[in-house]
Formats: structure tokens, C-alpha cells, sequence
């Protein structure tokens, strides 16, 4: 059986799909979910669990799968993980569990990630969602507990699933006008349809979660409030938010977006439904995305699909194996057309007399000799300055810590670059009853990984509860 | 969705409008700002605090409807949902014992000169409030600005109310009857903040100003309100909305709040057209 080549998952064309919004991969019918479950070896020792941060019991699942029993694959899967069709889709399994596969050495790791999502969506399709019976935890005044969890991203969702499944009430707080964070201002409508997150947050109040949005913590309500509020424990989870910028002259010109502020304009605010929504965007002809993570892979794309754009870039100053984007985004990019000038940094932009954005200045690099850390230096080639004509500009440099929250809370410990000290096993700040976890303590990482933290902080919130407020 | 619970027309285009938002009340203070979206497609709209009251936990706000969303928000009426209202956004206005302050609120910028002047006067200060409009008919809030001021002076363009002339006039003159001014505050048309400042630099008085950048999330988190501020990149929503006015690049934010003129024609219009066809 394992002699089969991995099952690849169909698409959409990439001529096709660069003129909609919608979801790339078609994911697995029944009987190709079937087979590639098959493939699996039922390893004694599956190592594929250990690659998961959520510990997803992946060989029972699948050989689930492979017996037909779906319902019973979701369940297993969501002991572990309580968003599954967004982790069926945007988790890195490449790096995760399916590098740990032991087909990984033929070329052929099981298609984790395909399988997930195929369960999830099996599961929504086909089976009522019905809400356990829990039993509240309460305090002496026998009430339930509650803790409050700032932001509603993946770490805050995880935290208020775990915690809601343990009997406490968990009530989230979302800056936001919609709850889901990152995945629904900033991963694109093509890689995870908004629905799915939506599916997946009126799950977790099917479970008693609250989710109050347009409530910043910090401001709308400060942690003192929570506590004097009644909540027993805080969970910090506000994501890295801040974007970075190149700092260099006419960044301000109209027509640079931050890619956190191109892709809330696209996602969550639908702009590329103006002016059916009221929220504009103004892309010319060309497009340059500044940077080579899967944020710029996203706004790229997103680009490519706006009526009136015909030319994107990507502008990356190492080289294409140095691009830091998971490498499956990286080549649905290049299929859909998107122009990748590599070894090139930008030094200026240009505007026309109105201010707005006409070209993009930059400089040839070369890469260096690989340092101690393995990682190769890049310096400019002198002389090398030459333009892009573009319409707009779009750096995706990564993100900074916000600090809106946490320069508001007295005592609470911070890193040197602004991030909330918090232990990685617990989630424990330097405040008793405070806990943080996701990109607000890490620095900018992955939805999965942020998930992980959640899950752990959840079981560390649980002890914490148990030893100092429960009757 | 939170309870429109007030309504008042203050001119032909200026609302007043009390909405339920107890989220917002709690800790509100002079200066912050809040972002509404009156229906579910809508934009999100930074509009400043006029006033709120902790008891109800009804937050207050004035605006002049010149794009689709204050049109929409305008057309809304007491009974009526918002469809959301997130904050108080932004630091407040620091408050303290100036001395003298000069309040100066340009149109639709006296509603948030107005929980600024009050609470400075709270904290001992002795405030002169000037406010200016294009003309008499235009003109709000004369009435409340005169309570938490200790005095007011009105300034129109045609002279059809008050002393005939810019703000900027008034606080010269002002200035030239030898008055010692400590702190100017201005908030307003971004042509009028660039005039005080301009003229208060000249005189070497300090002067805090209140900018309206275009923002999205108001948390810092889309830098869309990026402004210069002397050589550094500040983002309004959560470094201001107060800067040193002296050191604003007004010409820019100037150029910035136009990006999207010609969407908000087209989004009026297409908001125009389907009212009419309703």
C-alpha cells in the first residue's frame, strides 16, 4: 500500500483562480480521502504526533479514516484541537507533523494536513453540532468561574475552547468588530474562507464561550477592572500586531499600505467588494510586495486577484531559497503569475505631484559567504540603483510587539523588544494570574503554534484556578 | 449593535447622537476617540468623544456628514442599532494646571475641543475658548462651550455671528492685548490646526493639536494614521491623536487624508443611488 505516491490535492487553475476570491484547494472527495488514509502505515511508534504542537492523535484519526468511520476521526482530532478546518489549511504540516512522517524519506509523507481538513468539513456538512454536557466549575460564592481572555485570535480561541470544556466560563474580549484575529483580518478569503472561521468561533459559544468585540482590554476595560469584575484569571493573547516599515524616504506616499493594513482593507472590510462594502482600496496597474514571508505570499496574491491589477512583484533581498514563506505558498504564487525580483532591496519610493505612488527605487544585493548562525549576509551592489514602475507598495516586513495593551498593566514583565515575559510550558506572566501566549509573548509565529500555547496556558489557568479560587 | 438612544439635528448637516456603549463609558476621558461602523458593510469611522455620561453609559458624539458613512450614521435614528462602536481609542488629552489656555475648535472640531476645555478648567485652569465657523448658520455648541469656558469668543468668516475673521485673527488679537497664553489647544479643519500652529510658533506658544488621520482599527495595528511628527513616524490612533503642533507635517497629512477621494465620490454615489431606488 505505501507504495502509492502521495495524493495530491485538486485546485483550481491558476488562470482561473486569479479572477476570484475563492478557496484554492477543492479538498478530497470521500474515496481520495480513503485512499491516502490507506497510505498511512500505522507506524508502532508515530512519530507524526510529537510534529504536532497540538498533539493531535494523527495515526488514530487517519486509520479512522482509512475504516470509514469519520465521525469518528473528528472526534479524535478534536480532543486535541478544537479548530481543525482552519489547521487543515494553513498549518505548515510540511514542517510539523508530515516532516516527522516516515514516508517523509520516499517522498511521500501522508497528506496530514489534506485529511484534516477533509474531517472537519465532513463533519460540517454532516453532523449536527450539538454542545456537550459540562459541569461549571464554581467559586465559593458558587458561582462559575470566569476568566477573560484578551483577543480573540488563535491563542484566545484555543484558550476559551479548553477552559469552556473544563467548566469555566470563559468570556473573550475582541478589539475587533468580528472575532477570529488574524484569521479573518489577515489570512485571505482563497486560504481560509471567513465562513470556516465563523463556523469554528459559533462552535465555541455552542460550548458557553462569550465573545464581547469592539472591547480593547487595556482601555475599554483595564485588568484591574477584569479582576474587580469578578474574573478569576486573565489570558493575554493580542497577537504582534504592529507592522513594521522599511523607513526609507516617501514611505508615506498614498498608495503604501503596511500588509496588515492592505489585507484588513481586503479581508476583513471586503474592499474588493467596494462599493458594495464601504471600505475602498486603490491598486493601480503594478503592485510591489516588499518581503518574502507568507503575509507578502498573501498580499501578493490578494493583488493579483483585484479587478484593474496586472503586474505584482515581490521584492525580496536574499534569494529564493532564503524566502522565508512556506514553500507551498511560494509556488502557488509563482503560478499565479506573481513577478518575484529577488536579491533587489528598496531604498525609495517615488510619487507623481499628487503624492501618490509611481515607482519604487531600489538596489541589486549579493549574498555573502554563510555566517556562524548558517544564515547567508546580503550586502548592496554599489551602482546597482534602478527603478519599478509601480502603482503601489505593500512592505510585509513582519510585525512588531502592540504595545496598546501592555504598557497599560502595571508589573507585567516585558522583553527587550516589547513582548510579554511569559514561561513557554504555562503561559505564567510576571503577575499571578495573568497569562500570555501566541505572537503578544513569541514574537510573530504561526496559528498553530500560537494554538499551542493556548492549549498549555489553559491547563496551567486550570491549575492555577484549582489551587487558589475553586470551593 | 448598540441603541441609538439620542438624536438632535444641530445644523443642516451636523448630528448629535447618544449611543448606548457602556463597553466605551467606563473609562472615557477628554480626547479619546471612537470608531463606529453604523451598518454591516460599512467602514469603520474614527469620530471624537463629545461628551458621555458613566450612569447611563450612553457615549456622545457629533458629526457632519460628508462621506457615505456619516450620511448613513445620519440617516439613523433613536430606536435604531449601530452595528458596532469600539473604544475609547487614542491617549487622552493630558491634563494639567497650564495656566492660561487658549481652546481653539474650527467647525466640526468644537465637539472635541469641548470635554478637553472642560476638564482643563476642572484642573484649575483659566480657559478661553474660540470658535469658528464659515458662517452663523454653521455655528454649534455656543451655549456649552460657554459652560466649561471663561469665555467664549465666536468667529465667522462673513462676520454674520461673532467678530468677523479666522481663529487665527482672534488669537492674535488676543495675544496682542497682552494676555499671557501658556498652552494653545486646536482642533479642526487641518488647514486651520496648520494656521495656529503656524501663528503660536511665531509667538512661541506651545499648542497641542488633535489630528483626524484615516485609520482602520484605531489599535495600532494597520498604520494607516501614520503622521510625521518632527523627524519621527508616529501612528495617530495610539501615539496621539495629540501631537505638538509645532512639529506636524501638516502638507503631508494633508496629502494622506485625500488618498481615497475619488472611492468616496464613488461610494456616495453608489450609497445615493440605491436610496434613491428604495
Amino acid at each position: 500500500m505505501a507504495k502509492k505516491e502521495r495524493l495530491k490535492v485538486r485546485q483550481q487553475a491558476a488562470a482561473e483562480r486569479t479572477k476570484n476570491f475563492d478557496e484554492v484547494p477543492f479538498g478530497y472527495d470521500d474515496s481520495e480521502a480513503a485512499d491516502e488514509a490507506s497510505r498511512c502505515l500505522q507506524c508502532k511508534n508515530p512519530t507524526c504526533i510529537e510534529g504536532c504542537p497540538v498533539n493531535i492523535n494523527i495515526k488514530e484519526f487517519i486509520r479512522q479514516l482509512s475504516a470509514g468511520d469519520k465521525a469518528g476521526a473528528i472526534k479524535t482530532i478534536k480532543q486535541s484541537n478544537s479548530l481543525p478546518a482552519v489547521c487543515g489549511r494553513v498549518c505548515p504540516q510540511e514542517t510539523q507533523c508530515e516532516a516527522k512522517c516516515v514516508l517523509l524519506k520516499t517522498g511521500q509523507p501522508i497528506n496530514i494536513g489534506a485529511l484534516e481538513r477533509y474531517a472537519a468539513d465532513w463533519e460540517a456538512a454532516n453532523l449536527k453540532t450539538e454542545a456537550p454536557k459540562i459541569k461549571p466549575v464554581t467559586g465559593a460564592d458558587g458561582k462559575q468561574i470566569k476568566v477573560a481572555i484578551a483577543g480573540s485570535g488563535p491563542a484566545g480561541l484555543t484558550v476559551a475552547g479548553e477552559l469552556a470544556k473544563l467548566g469555566y466560563k470563559a468570556v473573550i474580549f475582541e478589539a475587533l468588530h468580528l472575532a477570529g484575529g488574524v484569521l479573518v483580518y489577515g489570512i485571505p478569503e482563497f486560504r481560509l474562507p471567513k465562513a470556516i472561521v465563523k463556523r469554528e468561533v459559533e462552535y465555541l459559544k455552542l460550548l458557553g464561550v462569550e465573545i464581547e468585540t469592539n472591547v480593547l482590554v487595556g482601555k475599554s476595560y483595564t485588568i484591574d477592572d477584569l479582576f474587580a469584575d469578578g474574573f478569576s484569571a486573565v489570558f493575554i493573547g493580542v497577537g504582534a500586531g504592529t507592522p513594521s516599515f522599511m523607513n526609507i524616504p516617501g514611505e508615506n506616499y498614498k498608495g503604501v499600505y503596511s500588509s496588515n493594513e492592505f489585507l484588513t482593507r481586503m479581508n476583513l472590510l471586503k474592499a474588493y467588494k467596494f462599493p458594495e462594502y464601504d471600505t475602498p482600496v486603490k491598486l493601480g496597474k503594478k503592485v510591489a510586495v516588499v518581503g518574502a514571508g507568507n503575509v507578502a505570499m498573501d498580499a501578493a496574491r490578494v493583488s493579483k486577484r483585484f479587478k484593474g491589477v496586472e503586474e505584482v512583484h515581490i521584492i525580496y533581498r536574499r534569494s529564493d531559497k532564503e524566502m522565508p514563506a512556506r514553500r507551498e505558498e511560494i509556488e502557488h504564487a509563482k503560478e499565479e503569475g506573481i513577478i518575484m525580483d529577488l536579491l533587489t532591496n528598496p531604498v525609495q519610493v517615488l510619487a507623481d505631484e499628487n503624492g501618490f505612488v509611481s515607482a519604487i527605487k531600489c538596489v541589486k544585493m549579493t549574498l555573502c559567504e554563510p555566517d556562524a548562525s548558517g544564515r547567508c549576509s546580503v550586502k548592496a551592489i554599489a551602482g546597482s540603483e534602478f527603478t519599478i514602475e509601480v502603482d503601489n507598495v505593500i512592505p510585509a516586513l513582519g510585525t512588531k510587539a502592540n504595545e496598546l495593551l501592555t504598557t497599560n498593566v502595571k508589573g507585567l514583565k516585558l522583553n527587550r523588544r516589547g513582548y510579554i515575559e511569559a514561561d513557554p510550558e504555562t503561559g505564567e506572566t510576571s503577575i499571578p494570574g495573568i497569562f500570555a501566549g501566541g505572537d503578544i509573548s513569541t514574537g510573530a509565529a504561526t496559528v498553530i503554534a500560537a494554538m499551542g500555547a493556548g492549549k498549555k496556558s489553559a491547563a496551567a489557568i486550570d491549575r492555577y484556578l484549582k489551587k487558589n479560587i475553586s470551593a | 449593535m448598540y441603541k441609538i438612544t439620542l438624536k438632535r439635528q444641530l445644523t443642516k448637516d451636523i448630528k448629535l447622537m447618544g449611543i448606548l456603549a457602556p463597553h466605551v463609558v467606563r473609562n472615557a476621558k477628554a480626547g479619546n476617540f471612537v470608531i463606529v461602523i453604523p451598518g454591516e458593510t460599512g467602514e469603520r469611522v474614527p469620530l471624537t468623544i463629545y461628551d458621555w455620561d458613566k450612569e447611563s453609559g450612553v457615549v456622545y458624539i457629533i458629526f457632519q456628514e460628508v462621506g457615505v458613512s456619516t450620511v448613513k450614521l445620519g440617516m439613523m435614528n433613536e430606536g435604531d442599532f449601530v452595528y458596532s462602536i469600539a473604544g475609547p481609542l487614542g491617549r487622552h488629552f493630558h491634563i494639567e494646571k497650564y495656566g492660561n489656555v487658549v481652546v481653539v475648535g474650527g467647525g466640526v472640531g468644537v465637539p472635541a475641543i469641548f470635554p478637553i476645555a472642560r476638564a482643563l478648567r476642572d484642573a484649575g485652569n483659566s480657559v478661553t475658548s474660540i470658535t469658528g465657523f464659515r458662517t452663523s448658520e454653521l455655528s454649534i455648541l455656543e451655549k456649552e462651550m460657554g459652560s466649561v469656558s471663561d469665555a467664549v469668543i465666536i468667529a465667522t468668516n462673513d462676520g454674520s455671528s461673532g467678530t468677523k475673521g479666522l481663529v487665527t485673527d482672534v488669537l492674535k488679537a488676543l495675544y496682542d492685548k497682552g494676555g499671557k497664553i501658556d498652552l494653545v489647544v486646536a482642533v479642526g479643519p487641518v488647514v486651520m490646526m496648520k494656521a495656529v500652529s503656524e501663528l503660536t510658533k511665531q509667538l512661541g506658544i506651545k499648542t497641542i493639536v488633535s489630528l483626524n488621520a484615516l485609520m482602520l482599527d484605531g489599535t495600532g495595528m494597520c498604520g494607516g494614521c501614520r503622521v510625521t511628527i518632527g523627524d519621527k513616524v508616529k501612528f495617530s490612533c495610539v501615539d496621539g491623536p495629540d501631537f505638538d503642533g509645532h512639529l506636524v507635517d501638516f502638507n503631508e497629512l494633508t496629502s494622506r487624508l485625500s488618498a481615497f477621494k475619488a472611492e468616496e465620490k464613488i461610494s456616495l454615489d453608489h450609497c445615493k443611488i440605491h436610496l434613491a431606488g428604495r
